[in-house]
């Protein structure tokens, strides 16, 4: 992961928050993953204007919380590996 | 009617078949026999309507089909409404039946991504499955034209007698094709299928094979990924039809009827027109969409069976097809008292030498024309 690196979601993935549902998903061909509120908060901040590190911030001082940057980490991790979320070339 | 013991969830994937016309002939195609007798009588402001109410429901995937829904003047408005309304937006094409410039206009519109329907890697087999000519240059043209506009590229290929022993040459040429996935997709015997059985159904052999070239692929390389779907024929257990009745899925028709999958409407029930009735209206109070939710309609074996979560007692559609009666277990099923209904049709299929008939319009009114001869005597 490289932390400095602008985050986007792929654009073969749409990513919106689902009233009915009361969640995040994010909807491929056929297909639809429920986010739990980590990953929709950390998913809806890969704008391309974002990098893992900016994210961390952000959320850290929205939660109040020191702790979370490895579970940030961790989850942008596997959604790099998915192909959910790439680095955005600007 | 209300279901006994199910709440009703929202539809999630929504299917317009925007025509029945088309210009390929596929001899496999799942669409009804007497698909003649369907009009397009949907306009655009229909469609729109339909997304809309669809869309406040929850559902969030949308393909868009046919037929040909190239063949539709309104596709692109259509695509571009859906991809407001945000839903995901899947066009399931055969690649045929409209100007290449159609391409990036559909990306200009939203569109997500193609399903392309692929029949064989070489001209020649092509022509043989579609009776058309032009199709194979059509289709690796539209491949090209959705690459090049950056839309994600799916192919499907219908596995049939006709082309099992092409598997690795389509499995090759999807990949040069750029396809994000490919799906290999033996297909299920309804409507113009079933009529052809005889001429499509693979042996047990010729499956076994194609499926361990599958899986060479798989393990060698890994940047397509390949879905194989098996045909039920050769299962001991049924398919969970639909994820279950109106539990996941709802199709529209041309002429605007609403349908649990896409073939329901071969069954003896009435199914409501949006014309006439809401979406909402449709899916949570009809009785055609609730006649098969949860388990208060089935017999035995299904009833007692503890394997009638995971199935729902499988395909409807397939149980009336074979056994006359809808409410028996699909006899795909071993469970089931018509099982050799399906073992019959498998070994009948491997000694005969039928042709299939294409699936178009005059072959369908000849159908049409014959049932009705058959029921006035």
């Amino acid at each position: 992961m490289q932390r400095e690196k602008f985050l986007a979601v792929n654009s073969h993935f749409q990513l919106q928050y689902e009233e009915k549902q009361s969640c995040y998903v994010l909807l491929y061909p056929e297909g639809m993953v429920q986010l739990s509120f980590s990953a929709g908060e950390i998913m809806s901040l890969c704008d391309g204007a974002n990098s893992c590190d900016s994210i961390i911030t952000t959320l850290v001082e929205k939660f109040s919380n020191q702790a979370i940057e490895s579970d940030v980490m961790e989850f942008l991790d596997e959604a790099m590996s998915r192909n959910w979320v790439i680095y955005h070339e600007a | 009617m209300k279901p006994n013991n199910k709440t009703v969830s929202p539809p999630l994937w929504i299917l317009l078949e925007l025509t029945h016309k088309c210009p390929l002939e596929c001899t496999y195609c799942y669409n009804q026999l007497d698909f003649a007798n369907t009009k397009d009588s949907m306009s655009k402001e229909d469609w729109f309507r339909v997304m809309e109410e669809a869309r406040a429901m929850g559902a969030v995937q949308l393909g868009i089909s046919g037929g040909e829904p190239l063949l539709n003047k309104d596709l692109l408005e259509i695509v571009k409404k859906a991809n407001e309304l945000k839903f995901y937006t899947n066009l399931i094409t055969s690649g045929v039946g409209a100007d290449i410039s159609i391409v990036s206009k559909l990306k200009e519109a939203g569109l997500k991504t193609v399903q392309l329907g692929i029949q064989s890697s070489d001209e020649h087999t092509t022509t043989l499955i579609t009776n058309n000519q032009n199709a194979f240059k059509d289709k690796m043209a539209f491949a090209k034209a959705c690459k090049d506009n950056g839309l994600q590229l799916i192919v499907n290929t219908c596995i049939t007698r006709q082309n099992i022993h092409q598997i690795g040459d389509i499995i090759e040429m999807a990949e040069r094709l750029g396809a994000n996935y490919l799906e290999i997709a033996n297909i299920q015997y309804y409507g113009w299928a079933l009529e052809n059985i005889n001429a499509l159904l693979p042996t047990k052999e010729q499956l076994a094979e194609a499926k361990a070239i599958t899986n060479h692929y798989r393990e060698n390389r890994k940047d397509m990924k390949v879905f194989f779907v098996v045909p039920d024929y050769f299962a001991t257990r049924p398919k969970a039809c639909m994820n279950g009745w109106g539990s996941t899925f709802l199709t529209i028709n041309p002429s605007g009827v609403a349908l649990p999958c896409n073939t329901a409407n071969t069954l003896p029930l009435t199914f409501p027109n949006v014309k006439e009735y809401s979406i909402e209206a449709i899916w949570n109070d009809s009785e055609a969409f609730n006649y098969f939710r949860g388990d208060s309609w089935m017999r035995e074996p299904c009833r007692t069976c503890d394997e009638k979560e995971k199935d729902f007692g499988g395909c409807r559609c397939q149980a009336y097809a074979l056994t006359k009666d809808m409410h028996e277990a699909d006899p795909v099923c071993d469970k089931s008292g018509f099982h050799h209904v399906v073992t019959t049709k498998v070994e009948e299929s491997i000694n005969s030498d039928k042709q299939p008939l294409y699936r178009n319009k005059i072959n369908s009114m000849n159908i049409i024309a014959n049932r009705l001869d058959s029921s006035c005597k």
